[in-house]
C-alpha cells in the first residue's frame, strides 16, 4: 500500500500522465470537431500515422520543427479532404470510408518510410521539441512539473482545448457546426451549406488529428517506427464518447486515462508486480476506461445526425 | 389594400419533372404585398412542390421567379432568404438538441465573426415575439417544446430574417383548433405590417378564413385563381378535385358476431397504460374511439397490432383466447392494421412499392416459393393496387418515398383490404389527406363495413367519428367509456367524456 502512495506523490507520474495525455487532446479533439459536424472519421488511427511519418519526414529532412509540424497537419487535412469527399459529397457510409483510410494512410506511410530509407535497421532520431518550463508556475510541486514543465506542443495541445470550446460555444460558426451534426436540414434552411461545413470540419479535425500523431515523433520519441500509434486513434474515438462530445470533458477523459496508462507502468515494478502477470497491468487503462465509459456515457446526448448522411432535397 | 398593387412575388410558367412525373405545369401566380394568397389543392398536386422551387430547395426545369420585380435565380435557398422568402416547412427544420435562440440565431451572423451576437439576438426575438403574439422561451430546448410552440419557432425564424414574404407549408395540420387560431392571429398581424403570406392547405374552411385569395391547384396545373369573396367552399372542392364531392352515405348493415374481444386487458410499460379495458369488435360494425390524443390510443393500437403483449386479461378471436400474441400472429389471425404513422410504421421509404406492398405477406407461397421471392407475381400485385386504388405514381418499382401522403395512404388501404380481413385497426386513416383522399379513405372503410369487417376507428376528429361511426368508445387515461350507440351523444357529451368527466362517476 505504501509502495502505491509513494507513486501517487511522485512527480514523474503526474508527469507522464500529462506527456501521454497530449497526443491524444489532439486527435480527440479532432474527432470531436467531425463528430460534432455528424461525421464518425475512423481514419483517426491512419491520419495519427500519417501525421507521425510526415512530421518527422519533415524534420528529418532538415525543417524546423514547427514547420514539421505544420507539414503534419497539411498531410492530416490532405486525409480528411479525401473523406469528406466521400462522406460528404458521395454520401458513402463513413464506418467503410474511414476504415479504407486508417489502411491507406497506415500503408503509405510505411512503404514512404521503407522507400524514403531502406537501409536502416535502428530508427534514425531527430532533433526534438526540449521542455519549455514556465518560469514560476513550473515552481508549484506537482502540479508544476506536470502542467507546466513540458514542450511547447503540450501547451499548444491545452491551448487547442479552450479554442475549440470556446468556438463551438460562442461563435457563430460554432453554432453552425453543431447544428450541421443535430439536423443538417436545419442548416439548409437557413441559407448555410453543409456540404461546406461539414467538410470543413473533417479537414480541419483530421489536421489536429495528425498533429496528434506528430506529437508521437516530434516531442516524445524522437523517431518513427512502425505500430508507435498503437490503437491511441481508437481510443480518442472512445474519448469522444466519454467526453459526452464536449471538449473539456474529453481533455479530462484524456488525462484520466493517461493517468491510469502511467499509474499501471509504475505498478508493475511494485511487489504487487511480482506477483502478478504484467498484463493484468497492461489491461488496467482500458479496463477503467471502459467502466468511466459505461458510467459516463448513459447520460450522454449524441449528436442527432452523426453518421448520417444529408442529401439535399429527399424527404 | 391599398398596397396590394405591388406585387411581391410572381411566379411565371413553372415546370417541374420527377422522372416521368410532372409535379408542376406551367404554374403561373403572383402574390401581392400585404396580402394573404392560398394555395389550395390535394395531396400530390404540386404544392409542396412549387413551394420548394420557389425556396431553393428544388431546381426548376422551366420557368420564372420575380421576387419584388427582380428575378430569383433557381437552387439557391440563400438568395431566397437574402430575398426576404421565409418558409415554415409542413416536417419542421430545427435542431431538436439546440435552444430556441441558437435556432434562431443560425446562419444569421457572419460564419467568421468572433461573437455569436447572442445577446442582442435575444432582445430582438422577445421584441418580435411581442410584436406578432408568438409568446416563446428563447432558452428552451427545441426538444421540451409541443409542436405549435415549435411553428412559433419556425415562424419567428422567418420574421428574425426579416422575411417580406412568408410560405407556410400546411401549417395547421399539426395544430389544435386553438393553436391554429392563435397562428391566424399571427399571420393577421404580420399582414397588417405588410407582409405577404403564401398559405399552402387543403382545408375549405381555414382558406375561407385566412385567404384574401385562392389558387387552386390540380394535378401539377392551375386549376382556378380567385378571390375569396367571389367563391365557396363547394366550388373550391370542386376545383380541387376536378368532380364534385360525395357525402359518405352510411348505410344499415346486418351485424355479425364478435370479432376481436377483450377483456380487462391491462398493459405496462405504455404511456398510459390500459386500465382495465374491455372491448368488442364485432363483424360489420364500424366501432370509433374518440379521445384526446395520449390517452392510451396508442397502447391499445399497439395491443391489437400485435404490438405490445397484455400483462393481465385476455384476447378473444372469434371466441377463443390467444395466447401467443405477436404481430405475427394478428396478421394470421385477420387482423389488418393501417398504422398511425405511415411514413415510419406503414411503409419502408426507401423500398419500392411492391416491396411495400408484400412486405407483410412475403412468406405466403404467393409471394414466394422455398424462400425465394416470386417479384413477378410481387409486381402483378402491386399493379392491382395501383389500378384499384388509385395510387398515382411512376410504377411499381418507384421508391414509396417519393409519393405523397395521400398515395402512401391509399397503397397502405390497398394491401390492407385486399386481403378481406376480419378485422381492421384504423388508426388515424385520414389524418393529413386532401378531400379526395379522404372520401376514397372512408368510402373504402364503409365498404369494409358492407362486407363484414369488424372495424376500430381511432381518430381525434370528433366529425369523422360521429359520422362513420355505428358505437362510439371514448379513451381516456387508457380507460374506456362505455359503448354509445350513433345518433344517442352530441360532441359536447362526448367531449365531457373526453375531458375524463363520466370515468369519475362510474368509479
Amino acid at each position: 500500500m505504501s509502495e502505491i502512495v509513494e507513486i501517487l506523490a511522485s512527480a514523474s507520474l503526474w508527469i507522464a500522465m500529462v506527456r501521454i495525455a497530449s497526443p491524444l487532446i489532439f486527435a480527440t479533439l479532432g474527432e470531436l470537431i467531425c463528430e460534432r459536424a455528424g461525421v464518425l472519421n475512423l481514419g483517426i488511427e491512419g491520419i495519427m500515422v500519417a501525421g507521425a511519418f510526415s512530421g518527422w519526414l519533415a524534420a528529418y529532412a532538415g525543417m524546423g520543427l514547427w514547420p514539421a509540424v505544420a507539414v503534419a497537419c497539411l498531410t492530416g487535412m490532405g486525409f480528411g479532404l479525401l473523406h469528406a469527399g466521400l462522406t460528404v459529397l458521395f454520401g458513402l457510409s463513413q464506418h467503410v470510408v474511414g476504415i479504407g483510410i486508417t489502411l491507406l494512410a497506415t500503408s503509405s506511410s510505411y512503404f514512404a518510410y521503407r522507400v524514403a530509407l531502406p537501409e536502416v535497421a535502428s530508427p534514425p532520431k531527430i532533433e526534438a521539441f526540449q521542455n519549455w518550463p514556465v518560469p514560476v508556475l513550473s515552481q508549484i510541486t506537482l502540479i508544476g512539473p506536470a502542467f507546466f514543465d513540458q514542450t511547447p506542443m503540450t501547451y499548444l495541445a491545452f491551448g487547442l482545448a479552450g479554442l475549440v470550446s470556446w468556438l463551438l460555444a460562442r461563435t457563430p460558426l460554432g453554432l453552425a457546426l453543431r447544428a450541421v451534426g443535430e439536423n443538417p436540414a436545419a442548416v439548409d434552411a437557413q441559407g448555410l451549406s453543409v456540404a461546406w461545413l461539414r467538410s470543413g470540419a473533417v479537414i480541419a479535425g483530421s489536421g489536429l488529428m495528425a498533429m496528434g500523431g506528430a506529437f508521437l515523433t516530434l516531442s516524445a520519441f524522437n523517431s518513427f517506427f512502425f505500430g508507435m500509434v498503437n490503437g491511441r486513434g481508437w481510443i480518442c474515438i472512445a474519448l469522444v464518447v466519454f467526453g459526452a462530445w464536449r471538449p473539456g470533458k474529453a481533455l479530462a477523459g484524456a488525462l484520466l486515462f493517461a493517468g491510469f496508462d502511467a499509474l499501471q507502468i509504475r505498478l508493475q515494478q511494485t511487489t504487487l508486480g511480482a506477483d502478478l502477470p504484467y498484463q493484468i497491468f497492461l489491461m488496467l487503462p482500458y479496463l477503467l476506461s471502459i467502466l468511466a465509459l459505461v458510467l459516463s456515457s448513459r447520460r450522454a446526448s449524441v449528436p442527432a445526425a452523426l453518421m448520417r448522411p444529408f442529401r439535399k432535397g429527399e424527404r | 389594400m391599398s398596397r396590394a398593387s405591388t406585387v411581391a412575388l410572381r411566379l411565371s410558367n413553372i415546370t417541374k419533372r420527377f422522372g416521368p412525373v410532372l409535379a408542376n405545369d406551367r404554374v403561373s401566380l403572383e402574390v401581392a404585398q400585404g396580402e394573404v394568397l392560398a394555395l389550395l389543392g390535394e395531396n400530390g398536386a404540386g404544392k409542396t412542390t412549387l413551394m420548394n422551387i420557389v425556396f431553393g430547395h428544388y431546381t426548376a426545369d422551366e420557368g420564372r421567379i420575380e421576387v419584388f420585380g427582380a428575378p430569383l435565380p433557381f437552387g439557391q435557398p440563400r438568395s431566397a432568404l437574402a430575398r426576404g422568402l421565409g418558409m415554415v416547412h409542413q416536417h419542421f427544420t430545427l435542431a431538436e438538441n439546440m435552444t430556441v435562440l441558437d435556432n434562431l440565431l443560425l446562419g444569421t451572423r457572419p460564419l467568421f465573426a468572433l461573437r455569436s451576437g447572442r445577446a442582442a439576438g435575444r432582445k430582438r426575438v422577445l421584441s418580435l415575439a411581442e410584436e406578432y403574439g408568438l409568446r416563446i422561451d428563447p432558452d428552451m430546448p427545441v426538444a421540451a417544446l409541443s409542436v405549435g410552440e415549435r411553428q412559433r419557432v419556425e415562424i419567428l425564424k422567418a420574421l428574425y430574417r426579416e422575411a417580406r414574404i412568408l410560405i407556410l407549408d400546411e401549417p395547421t395540420a399539426v395544430l389544435t383548433p386553438q393553436e391554429a387560431e392563435g397562428l391566424f392571429a399571427t399571420l393577421r398581424r404580420a399582414v397588417k405590417r405588410g407582409l405577404s403570406i403564401i398559405f399552402i392547405s387543403h382545408k375549405l374552411n381555414e382558406v375561407m378564413a385566412i385567404a384574401d385569395r385562392v389558387v387552386v391547384l390540380r394535378q401539377g396545373r392551375v386549376a382556378g385563381a380567385l378571390a375569396i369573396s367571389q367563391t365557396n367552399p363547394a366550388e373550391l372542392a370542386a376545383m380541387m378535385v376536378g368532380n364534385d364531392v360525395p357525402v359518405p352515405v352510411v348505410q344499415k348493415t346486418r351485424e355479425g358476431d364478435v370479432a376481436l374481444r377483450l377483456r380487462d386487458v391491462e398493459t405496462s410499460g405504455q404511456r398510459p397504460d390500459l386500465r382495465g379495458l374491455s372491448l368488442e369488435l364485432v363483424a360489420g360494425r364500424i366501432t370509433g374511439l374518440a379521445g384526446v390524443s395520449g390517452n392510451g390510443q396508442a397502447a391499445l393500437a399497439a395491443l391489437i397490432a400485435g404490438l405490445a403483449v397484455p400483462c393481465s386479461g385476455r384476447i378473444e378471436i372469434a371466441g377463443r383466447e390467444i395466447r401467443d400474441w405477436s404481430p405475427a400472429a394478428a396478421i394470421a389471425q385477420g387482423i389488418a392494421r393501417i398504422p398511425e404513422d405511415r411514413h415510419h410504421a406503414g411503409t419502408i421509404g426507401d423500398f419500392t412499392l411492391t416491396e411495400n406492398a408484400v412486405l407483410e405477406r412475403i412468406r405466403e407461397p404467393r409471394f414466394s416459393r422455398s424462400g425465394w421471392i416470386d417479384w413477378h407475381a410481387a409486381r402483378a400485385h402491386a399493379r392491382t393496387l395501383i389500378a384499384g386504388y388509385d395510387i398515382r405514381c411512376p410504377g411499381p418499382d418507384a421508391r414509396i418515398r417519393l409519393l405523397s401522403g395521400g398515395n402512401m395512404q391509399k397503397l397502405i388501404l390497398g394491401r390492407v383490404l385486399e386481403e378481406a380481413p376480419a378485422v381492421i385497426l384504423a388508426n388515424q386513416p385520414v389524418r393529413g389527406l386532401d378531400i379526395g383522399a379522404l372520401r376514397f379513405v372512408q368510402e373504402k372503410l364503409l365498404a369494409a363495413r358492407r362486407r363484414g369487417a369488424a372495424i376500430l376507428l381511432i381518430s381525434e376528429d370528433l366529425e369523422e367519428i360521429m359520422a362513420l361511426s355505428d358505437v362510439i368508445h371514448v379513451i381516456s387515461k387508457g380507460r374506456l367509456s362505455p359503448g354509445f350507440a350513433r345518433g344517442t351523444m352530441r360532441s359536447t357529451d362526448l367531449g365531457l367524456w373526453m375531458a375524463g368527466r363520466g370515468f369519475d362517476d362510474a368509479a
